[in-house]
């Protein structure tokens, strides 16, 4: 199977470190996500709203942080069609205040190999201001055939 | 949609916060066909900043083997958690949608998403617990085409906190 610009190798190391990515989050992408979602709980883009419910600020969608995070994974394996399981638990919002932004850092790490049915699993990190907002984030994918 | 009863309607009235437990196991009849764009998976890409070819080329999609474009990892939450919504709002289950945080998210994948799929979701609710005074609710999605082929099963952790211990 040929792969659109991945670097996954047929049989990668267990502890191998895929290549980090950060992320700026500002308010616009969250209207942006929004949008394309479908989710507009206000939670997400009123202020007063949000503080009424005992937030700090409007938080960001727990999706779209999920949605970044999956691009450590599926830009290292080329191929986003090879996800087999994705799971996370959100743990801390992640606040995003009017004119500022939060830097979402991820980074990824092969953590099983399976030869015989050609499957990785990956453990996902994810941190805001270097505080963790994701826990048990891990990625079952399918490697490449050759 | 069958009433969970008149005990049901009490405790929501009584106990503002508790869930009524009745509602695990229920299963929600199929949400009307969705069908998936290439403009709509471009701009779910688009949201995440993703550029990956596999989805607005068809032909880089064609290469690896799919019929088109395909949608990113989490697109199915499109589906899901707008159908997951009509069940938790549903005012006889006691959520109070105000309070609303997503606790876990999970996909389990047969195959991608991908442009043209005509889909529907079967919505269950796998799960209500009050733990501490917070409401945590699963509800599980059944993405499959209209003639039953699985896409991707997706599982939603919603809680509903209680108001002295959000953060």
């Amino acid at each position: 199977m040929k792969l659109a610009g991945g670097h996954a190798a047929a049989q990668p190391e267990v502890g191998l470190e895929l290549p980090p990515q950060s992320f700026e989050i500002e308010r616009a992408d969250m209207v942006k996500y929004a949008g394309a979602s479908g989710d507009f709980n206000p939670i997400h883009w009123s202020e007063s709203f949000a503080r009424e419910v005992g937030l700090d600020n409007v938080i960001a969608h727990g999706m779209l942080t999920m949605g970044l995070v999956a691009r450590v994974a599926t830009d290292w394996t080329g191929d986003p069609g090879s996800v087999i399981e994705y799971s996370v638990r959100f743990t801390r919002p992640v606040v995003v205040a009017d004119g500022a932004s939060a830097r979402l850092d991820v980074t990824g790490k092969v953590r099983s190999v399976d030869a015989e049915t050609q499957q990785a699993v990956l453990d996902l990190t994810a941190k805001v201001n270097d505080e963790t907002v994701l826990a048990k984030a891990r990625m079952t994918v399918r490697l490449p055939s050759h | 949609m069958s009433s969970p009863g008149g005990l049901a309607q009490q405790s929501a009235s009584l106990l503002t916060m508790a869930l009524d437990p009745a509602f695990a196991g229920r299963v929600y009849p199929p949400t009307e066909p969705y069908e998936v764009s290439r403009e709509k998976i471009r701009e779910f890409a688009a949201a995440l900043g993703d550029d990956n070819p596999l989805y607005r080329d068809p032909e880089a999609a064609r290469e690896l083997g799919y019929p088109d474009v395909i949608a990113p990892p989490t697109f199915p939450i499109v589906m899901t958690l707008r159908a997951a919504e009509a069940v938790v709002a549903d005012p006889e289950l006691g959520l109070d949608y105000t309070k609303v945080v997503h606790g876990e998210q999970s996909f389990s994948y047969s195959r991608p998403i991908q442009a043209g799929d005509l889909l529907q979701v079967v919505v269950s609710i796998d799960s209500v617990r009050s733990i501490g005074g917070s409401d945590m609710l699963v509800t599980r999605g059944d993405v499959t085409t209209l003639d039953g082929e699985h896409v991707v099963t997706a599982s939603s952790m919603l809680v509903a906190r209680a108001s002295e211990q959000v953060r």
